[in-house]
């Protein structure tokens, strides 16, 4: 513990402007937001000993906001959100160093039960990933897995959790067929809505829109924008306008290191660095 | 290449489609009534039966003879099944295309099954019942003999259920009275009062037991009072009881449509009896059940022994060293003789695990072992034993073949990984535990060699399921189709009558295999259907 908070009194998180949110400045009466609820510090990752994916990325990510992680392809976008509720366990021979405490708890202490860590946290993968399982079951499932029986309680969430992910009236004749009949975008609006159905504090997001049309991937960003009123959401995009039109605050990864994190407009209209500009604009290579 | 494979595909189904039509064309020769030919030999001819220059019999066989004669020509020679066992000493006779003088299909020959010494092939002559003599040439000759024939079968059923069901719930009974006092003896809890009880119902049994016994000396008698006189075709007139006789048909003045019910007639009794005289005769229904009871045993053990040892060596080991050396062990144990298993089954199970049993629990009945010999359940447990390892492969497989994808989101909703296992990796692996169940049972159905150690015998005198208390007898010795197809090849008394038996044997054991596996695939296939789209 001791060397934990040494750490972070080293390490100064990266300037970032004050915590008013344009859409919490107003409302006074609000819950209480952290601007630190996910904080990263110094933190490294490799896969193998040899082979180092992140690079001392040090970041907060605030409570009840959108924030988007870009960058090309490979820089360690999701190897990163993957270690906020701690994925990467499954793979062998991965190391860190460094810390990240979630909602004030650091995350790798030993004694932290894994499990209810993700209970808190939502996923919903780059690679669409349906159970084997009926429509009905696959958005069920972690509330089944919370011992929940009440039929009413269970179909309430089902619709709930449909509707959220834009997939409702598709599907709502066919709940108890098997989800793998979906097309790709519906499964990965299914994944959407399992990943909410138990309304975690956060919600990871990686590519969410990869592959849905424009009128589901507007769909999904309005439900991102009313998520944020109850959770924090971090997702991972490749899409600039989508980063732009949800995200509150912006981070740019290059080859495993943050290049630059701020409040999405300022990316946008003024990055303080010459390679987020680049990348922004296209002109990276 | 597509050729070269090809090829060695069509060699390989044709191998098993000849594999099966002779299996098939040898074993369904046993229940088609051929007709009989009755044959007139040249002078001198060695085939002659007891110096009668005439015999009769089914053709069951046209071929050369190995030697050839003096001049170097083949000479045809066909094997007749004469029948008549008692009294010729022999069933089968060869004969020279070239002894024979003349041949007749004679209308009113027959062919009369008998509970012992096989087939009688003769001529009626008369029948002697109580109330007189009826000759073949009377006008009711025929439905007479019917209906007498119909009687004695009555009969013997009424004597079967007599002396097997209910002198026999009497015996079982009796042992159970005898061994409640010896347990009471061993116990200390022997009281007065135990052992009058014990006397008294025992006295009654023993009434009981009498006047059943008596009644089936009189219908044993009534079987043996009236005859059936026929003349073989070598002119000799012989006596047998009619109540030894079981059914009779006119083999040449069949129809098609006749020969066809008769052959059926006589696979559904091959099917549903017990066999008789040493195995050569009569069905073989308890080898079916025990050969199914068994199967059926061991895939209530292997499977859930398998598919726990996957799961542990699959999702739980650390994979290392010790765990690729376990992994090794267990595929080289599905390349252990089988024979082996079975030594180890008599040594583990029966003499250790068994006679333990025994004396812990059994101690009454000792020294008569109960679990401490050869019994259904051993023989289960070695075959499982033995199997165990190809439910292992194919449920790792199954695992090894789950998504990460799903695996992952199981883990990112919160679940604990044995929850992962049962909600996600297990449903949708049944499929390949249950190929692994279909390669288990179609190794473990059709293993004779283990068994002949761990309690198959040649005749079972018991079901292991049964109408005693309490049904299910796992301590019994059994029979089994296999164990009957070697018994039939090689321990019968006459090879030539078996041979048949034995086609008509395996063919049962290849369907029955058949039909084992098809249950498991179809099992899988609904499951599969049902996994691909609904809850699981
Ligand atoms: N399981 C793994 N084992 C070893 N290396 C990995 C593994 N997963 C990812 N990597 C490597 O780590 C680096 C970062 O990968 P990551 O998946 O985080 O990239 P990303 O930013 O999400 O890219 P994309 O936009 O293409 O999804 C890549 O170089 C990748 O090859
Ligand atoms: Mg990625």
């Amino acid at each position: 513990m001791m060397e934990n908070t040494e750490k972070l009194k080293e390490v100064k998180p990266m300037s970032l402007p004050p915590t008013s949110l344009p859409s919490s400045a107003d409302s006074v009466s609000g819950p209480v937001r952290r601007p630190d609820y996910i904080q990263v510090r110094d933190f490294s990752f490799n896969y193998t000993p040899d082979v180092r994916v992140l690079h001392n990325i040090t970041m907060d990510i605030p409570e009840n906001e959108v924030t988007a992680f870009i960058g090309p392809s490979g820089c360690g976008k999701t190897t990163l959100l993957r270690n906020f509720n701690r994925m990467n366990d499954l793979i062998d021979g991965i190391s860190h160093e460094g810390l990240i405490n979630v909602d004030g708890q650091d995350i790798f202490d030993p004694n932290l039960e894994v499990i209810s860590l993700r209970k808190r946290i939502g996923m919903v993968f780059q690679k669409s990933n349906p159970f084997p399982k009926t429509i009905y079951e696959n958005v069920v499932y972690s509330l089944r897995i919370a011992g929940q029986r009440d039929k009413g309680i269970l179909d309430e969430v089902v619709e709930r959790s449909l509707r959220g992910a834009a997939l409702w009236d598709e599907v709502k004749d066919r709940l108890q067929q098997s989800a793998l009949g979906l097309s790709g975008g519906q499964m990965q609006r299914l994944c959407i809505a399992r990943a909410i159905a138990n309304q975690p504090h956060i919600l990871l997001m990686d590519e969410p829109c990869s592959a849905l049309d424009p009128i589901a991937t507007a769909k999904i960003e309005e439900l991102i924008s009313a998520l944020k009123e109850e959770f924090t959401v971090v997702i991972v995009t490749h899409n600039m306008q989508q980063a732009a039109r949800v995200s509150d605050r912006t981070a740019y990864f290059y080859l495993g290191k943050l290049i630059e994190m701020d409040v999405t407009k300022k990316i946008f209209a003024n990055p303080s660095k010459k390679e987020t500009e680049d990348y922004i604009s296209g002109r990276f290579g | 290449m597509v050729w070269f494979s090809g090829m060695w595909l069509a060699i390989g189904l044709l191998m098993i489609v000849t594999l099966l039509v002779v299996i098939v064309k040898n074993g369904l020769t046993l229940f088609w009534p051929s007709e009989v030919v009755q044959i007139e030999l040249v002078e001198g001819s060695k085939a002659s039966i007891q110096g009668a220059s005439t015999l009769a019999g089914e053709v069951r066989k046209r071929q050369d003879k190995r030697v050839l004669d003096a001049e170097g020509n083949v000479i045809p020679e066909l094997q007749l099944f004469v029948g008549n066992r008692d009294a010729y000493g022999f069933g089968f006779r060869y004969v020279d295309q070239s002894d024979i003088a003349s041949q007749v299909y004679p209308e009113d020959i027959i062919v009369a099954e008998r509970i012992e010494y096989g087939d009688i092939i003769g001529y009626p002559v008369s029948m002697k019942l109580a109330d007189g003599v009826i000759n073949a040439d009377a006008p009711d000759f025929r439905q007479r003999f019917e209906s007498v024939v119909g009687l004695s079968n009555d009969r013997r059923h009424e004597i079967e259920v007599i002396e097997k069901k209910k002198i026999g719930a009497i015996n079982y009974e009796m042992q159970a009275l005898k061994l409640s006092l010896r347990k009471a003896e061993l116990g200390g809890g022997l009281t007065d009062e135990l052992r009058t009880s014990v006397e008294q119902r025992t006295a009654e049994l023993q009434t009981e037991y009498e006047v059943l016994a008596k009644q089936a000396t009189d219908l044993r008698s009534a079987q043996k009072a009236e005859t059936f006189v026929c003349r073989l075709p070598t002119g000799v007139e012989r006596e047998v009881a009619l109540g030894d006789l079981m059914h009779f048909y006119y083999p040449n003045e069949m129809g098609y449509f006749d020969r066809v019910g008769h052959f059926f007639v006589e696979i559904w009794k091959f099917l549903s009896e017990d066999p008789r005289e040493a195995n050569t005769e009569g069905g073989v229904f308890p080898a079916i059940f025990g050969t199914f009871v068994m199967t059926l045993l061991m895939s209530l053990v292997v499977v859930p022994f398998g598919v726990v040892a996957a799961i542990y060596l699959r999702e739980y080991s650390k994979q290392g060293p010790l765990v690729r050396a376990v992994r090794i062990a267990v595929n080289n144990l599905a390349g252990v003789p089988s024979i082996v298993f079975g030594v180890f089954g008599l040594g583990f199970f029966v003499y250790l695990v068994g006679g333990s049993i025994d004396s812990l629990f059994y101690p009454e009945r000792l020294p008569t072992p109960t679990f401490g010999t050869g019994g259904i359940l051993w023989a289960s447990l070695t075959l499982a034993l033995m199997t165990v390892p190809v439910v292992i492969v194919s449920t790792e497989e199954a695992l090894a073949a789950v998504s990460r994808g799903a695996r992952e989101a199981s883990l990112a909703s919160g679940a604990s990984k044995w929850q992962t296992i049962q909600r996600i990796v297990l449903p949708a692996s049944v499929p390949g535990i249950i190929t692994g169940l279909v390669l288990s049972m179609a190794r473990g159905a059709g293993e004779v060699a283990p068994l002949m150690l761990v309690g198959v015998v040649k005749l079972a005198p018991t079901l292991p399921l049964d109408g005693d208390v309490p049904f299910v007898h796992l301590e019994r010795k059994f029979m089994h189709l296999g164990f009957h197809i070697y018994d039939l090849g090689f321990q019968s008394p006459d090879s030539e009558a078996a041979k048949p038996m034995v086609f008509a044997t395996t063919l049962l054991l290849i369907a029955l295999v058949v039909v084992l596996n098809a249950a498991a695939i179809i099992l899988r296939e609904r499951l599969r259907r049902k996994y691909a789209s609904s809850a699981f």
